[in-house]
């Protein structure tokens, strides 16, 4: 603003004149700038219309392979004709409207709770909400009462096994990581080991690692007879798996609050646990909003790696569906596309989400 | 209004003769660096005791053991009667009695002054919301920055902010209080504003013991000064024999230092 009152009055008059200001200055401004700026649209001219080319113009939407044939763009035919696969796996195909009904309750209370948390009025419903939905979400799912048939969740796959997994991952990782984080910082020598080596031990392996331990090596430890289910292992693995990264970004955010403040908590006689709730959290917390967000983009794309434990999950039905029909097979680039797509707008969604909470959260506050 | 009537409301109270802390023979060590020795010290009800000496000396560190914010491995220190130990409860109940001013305020920059204040009654204290609140306003009035109630610290200044913790240890009805160079983290400018209010907090009778370096504050207020320096107690006394007739070389010697400018 202030620059623009620098500037000569001609140009700053219309949106025209304003912009050319605007272009000239951020744009144009030395030759090292001018040529990055004419550079990056010429790149831009040679990758974008062959893209759209491709998507839009000479693709076809049409589910049949004799169409996707006959056209030199995108088959989203392929898509279009494998989408209740791709979407739901191998659940039966005439109870489909149970996964279904169960993804929009999930998400709908996902987004209810992330943009009630600023309502009063709404924050006091979230734990309600959970409480009851999630055993909806149970009963839709598994059925095997009041009319639906049992359907065994070795049949469950593609986006709500992924929501699933990914949702339930976050809500038990994350209180299970700030327990590890604050046991590290511990003064109990017991406790501070045991949260140490979890945290070394678990982030020293990859995740993959983890979910076959815990679907091969785990049952070996139980007694005969006691059988964990396969899908409960793999929570239980992404839980552990997350909770460890969480733990390390918590625990930076615990050491960003400085020492006075807990002094200032111990002063007034408060005792630990209400002086972390109420002084130490609400500050470490909001610190470290962007790397926590940033475990949670990272854990929503490795549930996909539940596929090597046999669950078909949204990248996992994709794959089914290509190997559907042997015809099908060459339009992989479509199916990828599509599920990148979809991965996409989720975990863009959760950047933004995270974008908007700091922003709220800094409101008001000047430091 | 009478000038008898008002030098009378202006007089300081003397102390009673009830003790109130009592330190005997207390030693502290940082891993090998001995940084308390053999410190003996007796506060009366009501008492004013004004703490000075070199950076480095254990000033800190001795008001802190005080409400246990830090730990000492030799000697006794007994507070309003409850030996002040490892027991958490004990800890707690002498906690709730003793409050700290800090050199830096440490107020909770994500609440706002109210929330800050009123944090501590309800939660410790377990007092109703509107209670508190009351609580809050009334000594918010008293430290002459009620309107800023509903701002968040980072928008106060210094001196409005060292005012604001000091409401937040009154709201918990302290009987004693420690001060930790509250005015030292202060532009000049906003020195006075803060001491003023630990004047009146002084002439009301509260128990104070105060590390600082503001020697006119310790000429008006101090029932005693007490030098202290390698983390020993070097000399202590009443001001005026203090500053007029110091005894010990190194008191002297700091005096003349901090007196000269
Ligand atoms: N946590 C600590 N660990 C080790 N040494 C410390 C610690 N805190 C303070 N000290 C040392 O103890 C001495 C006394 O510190 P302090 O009580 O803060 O002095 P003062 O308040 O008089 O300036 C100083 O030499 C300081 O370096
Ligand atoms: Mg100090």
């Amino acid at each position: 603003m202030s620059e623009n009152a620098k500037l000569p009055p001609l140009p700053t008059g219309t949106v025209t004149g304003r912009a050319v200001t605007w272009a000239k200055k951020n744009l144009f401004d030395g030759w090292f700038n001018t040529l990055l700026t004419i550079g990056s649209i010429a790149f831009l001219a040679w990758l974008i219309p062959p893209i759209i080319e491709w998507a839009i113009i000479n693709a076809t939407l049409e589910p049949s392979i004799e169409a996707c044939s006959e056209v030199t763009g995108a088959c989203w035919g392929f898509v279009n004709a494998n989408l209740r696969l791709i979407l739901f796996g191998t659940y039966p195909y005439d109870e489909q409207w149970r996964p279904l009904l169960a993804m929009i309750i999930l998400i709908g209370i996902i987004c209810a709770s992330l943009g009630g948390v600023k309502y009063p009025s709404v924050r006091k419903w979230i734990i309600p909400m959970w409480v009851i939905g999630v055993p909806v979400i149970a009963f839709l799912m598994w059925g095997g009462f009041l009319g639906l048939t049992y359907v065994q969740n070795s049949y469950w796959g593609g986006l709500p096994l992924t929501l699933i997994l990914s949702s339930i991952g976050i809500v038990f990782a994350f209180p299970f990581g700030l327990l590890l984080a604050l046991g590290r910082q511990s003064n109990m020598p017991a406790l501070k080991t045991l949260s140490v080596v979890y945290i070394e031990v678990i982030r020293g392996v990859p995740l993959i690692t983890v979910l076959f331990m815990a679907s091969v090596m785990f049952p070996l430890f139980l007694p005969d007879g006691v059988t964990i289910d396969k899908l409960l292992r793999a929570q239980i693995g992404i839980i552990m798996f997350t909770a460890a990264y969480l733990a390390e970004v918590f625990r930076g955010g615990l050491q960003a609050v400085p020492r006075g403040q807990f002094e200032a908590g111990e002063s007034l006689a408060l005792p630990y646990w209400k002086s972390m709730r109420l002084i130490i959290l609400p500050q470490a917390l909001r610190l470290v909003i962007p790397p926590t967000v940033n475990s949670f983009i990272s854990m929503f794309k490795d549930t996909t790696l539940v596929v090597i434990i046999g669950l078909f999950d949204f990248l996992g039905t994709v794959k089914l569906a290509l190997r559907s029909d042997p015809a099908w097979t060459k339009y992989y680039v479509e199916g990828y596309a599509f599920a990148a797509a979809i991965f996409f707008l989720i975990c863009f969604s959760m950047a933004k989400y995270s974008a908007y909470l700091e922003k709220e959260l800094r409101k008001g506050e000047r430091r | 209004m009478t000038i008898a009537t008002e030098t009378k409301n202006d007089a300081l109270r003397p102390p009673s003769s009830e003790d109130v802390i009592t330190v005997s023979k207390m030693n502290k060590w940082y891993g090998n660096f001995h940084v308390l020795k053999d410190i003996d010290l007796t506060v009366r009800k009501g008492e004013r005791i004004v703490i000075c000496g070199p950076s480095g000396s254990g000033k800190s560190t001795l008001i802190r053991t005080l409400n246990r914010l830090e730990v000492y491995q030799q000697g006794e220190i007994t507070v309003n009667g409850i030996h002040l130990g490892d027991d958490v409860k004990n800890i707690e109940a002498v906690r709730r009695d003793v409050c700290m001013v800090f050199q830096h305020f440490n107020l909770f920059p994500h609440m706002t002054v109210l929330e800050n204040l009123t944090l501590a009654p309800i939660w410790v204290r377990k007092m109703p919301k509107k209670e508190a609140n009351d609580l809050a306003m009334h000594y918010l009035e008293r430290v002459r920055i009620a309107e800023q109630a509903h701002k968040f610290p980072g928008q106060l200044s210094g001196g409005q902010q060292q005012r604001v913790a000091i409401a937040r240890s009154l709201c918990m009805q302290p009987k004693i209080m420690l001060f930790d160079e509250p005015t030292s983290a202060l532009d000049p400018e906003m020195v006075k504003e803060v001491l003023d209010v630990m004047v009146e907090l002084a002439k009301e009778g509260m128990t104070m013991l105060c590390v600082t370096h503001e020697m006119g504050f310790a000429k008006e207020v101090a029932d005693r000064v007490i030098f202290m320096d390698a983390g020993q107690i070097i000399e202590m006394a009443e001001p005026q024999a203090f500053f007029d007739n110091p005894q010990n070389e190194r008191t002297k010697l700091f005096l003349s230092q901090i007196l000269s400018h």
